[in-house]
């Protein structure tokens, strides 16, 4: 055995803090409902906090919308859906998705930081990939709302009519766009409710509606909790629910509208497994490993967080990903040079907690980035852990952080019947220099993405969606106008 | 499986680690070599490009930007490699890169100049004992076609008239007909030419165009003996980016890990601007980091470069601009 000694660190030159300015948000104390196209305030006159999670500083008071209020908001979407939205004609419904689309780029600055605060993702990423990818998918759907009878749904498919839309906190914006923009390119109304603890970014997007002059009740937003949430899942005067977030609530919200007329996709969790091979590109597997991670905070239903090696390269992966690791710049997320933000909710780093603490427990080895963490807010340092095994709650469970599970792999056999061993099925990565193997292991995976050589890529006219436990129903691409119109 | 070397957690692990005692793998054959070479991983190019878009939006503000600009100055080779190069101009360019800023003597000389052989010299004897060294091309640069026998006597020559580092080009022919044996060889004679001058190899990546063969050239480059890997003549279409800097720098890193040996870098051709030096900085740093993160390691071959630098030097002191007439032309 050699002996090996420092040569050089990572990081040598350190970078002095690059901060982006929180006072580009101009956000309000206080927002009410967005009812008809005006903010109004909710019956109860009940508001809460949104906080930033890396200070846990109050951002803004929200309205918390009851189920009167709801039912005002589905009353709204209706009567839209009634007078003017269903009789306004595809390329009018375009006109108004296109300026959406322009406005969100023009005001992206604006809505980066409002998401870096509210969320505690990167601002690099926020502004990056959640708000040029939200503004793609408004130009992508708009190029559709006049072109429906060519999407391979019938001569004359139809809108549903009232949609409500059920959104998640780890990308708030983006999946807004996700909902909204097929939503309303085939013709439905839209009720959102945003998450409880990131409702800023969709309040922006509701002053956008009222520039681009969309229709007043076209899209309604009602902030709240999870009793908004389910009143709008149970109201009977909605056609159709789309909801985005953990698998539990997507059974419940299941349970409740089955035998119902409404119609339902879910996007639930997942525990993706990121397939390495011995022969792929060493330096590109790292990075994607790291991608598929760490990017915001491991919070992404897709997440890599099961990583499946082939043993002759395992040692090898593994000591050039834990070099990676330490180099990840967790801190403000505000900052331009963070790579690593913070965790959204107190709730959230709990459990994170408990997960990891089991992972000990269960006798996986773990390492944890040496990186300082803030004193206020909520942080998780990068952790990896290795020597998992399958049946390890770290490798079956979706942790929702982050922290990777690494295990190992012999036969392309084993690394299909592994990453298929589990309750989920949204998202795999394959990485192999050799095509004709990346397509068999493809072509054998139980998920509803597959990346082959890259992860967490999204592009608006790339359906997405899960299968089994990860739920059901496409969003993006032609696919994604099923789920909104009447086929 | 074993992840023993990289634990407990310590800061010491935080980097590359390399053997105490050098060891290069001595090549005896054309089909040792090719087996070498086929080992490597290949290069995934989408993701290199992403790393780097990824790399390129790094923030270097206040102390950590006048630091790094400072950096950069001292690893420029001031460069002339014109046919109307006369003794004046290399003249010029000597004083300019020993004191870069004449009203500012804070300001670092930069590594070396770099010309033809003819006016090594010359320029030996403008910079007398200066710690600016002089760097010469040879090996019938830009194109390399020419014999070896010819190509050893330029370098030989350029040695015998001071020169300190030579800038070699590979035989991108030999290279991209599959003759890898033929471009290891020959810089192998190079290196003996060169006796004590330390020995740069220009792959010339714009004509080997593939991250995959940019890789494998840096390797051959390597094993051969090269004291720093160079990315461009200066003289093709597509020269120096960032890409294929990363694939080099991640190729020097792994080398030092495998031999124990540590191999510069040199991006040439085409960088013009602070803001593009600073990104190459970042990449070294990222990848390869600290140790690499000096003239020893890391060099720019270029010329208006050093005046953007100045330019952006002073900017960042007095927080103001100054005309481009400042600073000398060259």
């Amino acid at each position: 055995m050699t002996d090996h000694s420092l040569t050089s660190e990572l990081g040598g030159l350190s970078y002095d803090p690059a901060p982006e300015s929180a006072s580009i948000a101009r956000l309000q104390p206080s927002y009410g409902l967005f009812l008809d196209g005006e903010f109004t305030a909710p019956e109860s006159h009940e508001q809460f906090a949104s906080l930033n999670p890396a200070t846990e500083e109050t951002l803004a008071t929200v309205a918390l919308a009851s189920s009167a209020d709801v039912d005002t908001a589905v009353a709204c979407a209706r009567r839209a859906y009634t007078k003017v939205w269903s009789k306004t004609t595809g390329a009018e419904r375009a006109k108004y998705l296109f300026r959406i689309a322009r406005l969100i780029q023009e005001r992206s600055r604006e809505l980066a930081v409002v998401e870096t605060l509210d969320n505690g993702k990167p601002i690099r990423e926020s502004r990056d990939v959640d708000i040029p990818l939200a503004a793609a998918h408004f130009f992508y759907y708009a190029g559709w709302a006049d072109k429906l009878e060519h999407a391979g749904f019938g001569a004359s498919p139809r809108p549903i009519g009232v949609a409500g839309q059920i959104i998640p906190w780890n990308f708030p914006l983006l999946m807004a766009a996700w909902k909204l923009a097929p939503a309303l390119a085939a013709g439905n109304t839209c009720v959102l409710k945003p998450a409880e603890t990131t409702p800023l970014s969709a309040l922006i997007l509701a002053e956008i509606f009222q520039q681009a002059g969309l229709p007043d009740g076209v899209v309604n937003i009602v902030t709240g909790d999870g009793t908004t949430g389910a009143a709008l899942v149970d109201h009977p005067g909605v056609d159709k629910i789309a909801f985005t977030g953990s698998t539990e609530v997507g059974r419940l919200i299941q349970e409740r509208v089955a035998a119902t007329p409404k119609r339902l996709t879910l996007e639930l969790g997942g525990k993706g497994a990121n397939i390495v091979f011995e022969d792929a590109p060493i330096d590109e597997v790292i990075e994607g490993i790291i991608d598929g991670i760490f990017f915001n905070q491991g919070h992404v239903c897709c997440a890599g967080s099961r990583l499946l090696v082939q043993e002759s390269v395992a040692d090898e992966v593994l000591r050039r990903l834990l070099r990676r690791v330490d180099q990840l710049r967790v801190g403000d997320p505000m900052d331009k040079n963070t790579d690593v933000g913070a965790i959204n909710s107190a709730a959230q780093l709990e459990r994170i907690r408990e997960l990891t603490t089991w992972g000990e427990e269960e006798g996986a080895t773990r390492y944890t980035s040496a990186c300082e963490l803030p004193d206020r807010g909520y942080w998780f340092a990068p952790t990896v852990f290795a020597d998992v095994a399958q049946s390890h709650r770290i490798a079956r469970d979706e942790i929702f952080g982050p922290v990777l599970s690494v295990l190992t792999f012999r036969t392309p056999e084993e690394a299909v019947a592994k990453a298929n061993n589990s309750k989920y099925g949204l998202a795999c990565g394959v990485w192999s220099e050799k095509g004709s193997r990346t397509l068999w292991v493809a072509q054998r995976l139980r998920a509803g993405v597959i990346w082959a050589n890259t992860y967490n890529k999204f592009d608006p006219t790339s359906p997405f969606g899960g299968v089994r436990e990860s739920g059901f129903g496409r969003e993006g691409g032609r696919h994604g106008l099923e789920a909104y119109l009447d086929v | 499986m074993s992840i023993a070397p990289l634990r407990p957690v310590d800061a010491r692990d935080r980097g590359i680690l390399v053997p105490a005692v050098v060891s290069i793998p001595t090549i005896h054959n054309e089909d040792e070599l090719r087996r070498y070479l086929s080992a490597l991983s290949g290069v995934d190019a989408v993701g290199v490009e992403s790393r780097v878009a990824k790399l390129s939006t790094r923030s270097l503000k206040k102390s950590t930007k006048l630091t790094a600009i400072d950096l950069a100055i001292s690893m420029v080779d001031l460069t002339t490699l014109e046919g109307a190069d006369t003794q004046g101009r290399v003249t010029s360019l000597c004083t300019k890169a020993m004191r870069p800023d004449p009203s500012d003597l804070a300001v670092p000389a930069v590594a070396a100049v770099c010309v033809y052989p003819d006016l090594v010299a010359h320029a030996r004897r403008v910079l007398g004992d200066s710690p600016v060294a002089v760097a010469s091309v040879a090996t019938a640069f830009p194109s390399g076609r020419a014999s070896l026998s010819v190509k050893l006597l330029d370098v030989a020559e350029a040695v015998q008239a001071g020169a300190d580092e030579i800038d070699m080009v590979i035989d991108r022919g030999a290279f991209l007909a599959g003759r890898w044996g033929q471009v290891f060889d020959e810089i192998v004679a190079v290196k003996a030419a060169c006796g004590s001058a330390h020995l740069k190899v220009i792959l010339e990546t714009g004509e080997l165009v593939t991250y995959d063969n940019v890789k494998r050239a840096s390797w051959i480059a390597m094993l051969g003996g090269a004291d720093f890997i160079k990315t461009s003549t200066g003289k093709v279409g597509v020269n120096a980016t960032l890409p294929f800097a990363l694939v080099m720098l991640e190729a020097a890193r792994d080398f030092a890990e495998q031999t124990g040996q540590l191999v510069g870098v040199k991006v040439a051709g085409g960088i013009r601007t602070t803001k593009d030096a600073l990104k190459y900085l970042v990449v070294v740093n990222e990848t390869a980091g600290a140790t690499w993160l000096t003239a020893e390691f890391f060099r720019f071959g270029a010329s208006s470069l050093l005046n953007d630098l100045l330019m952006q030097r002073l900017k960042q002191r007095t927080g103001a601009y100054v005309r481009p007439d400042e600073f000398s032309g060259d």
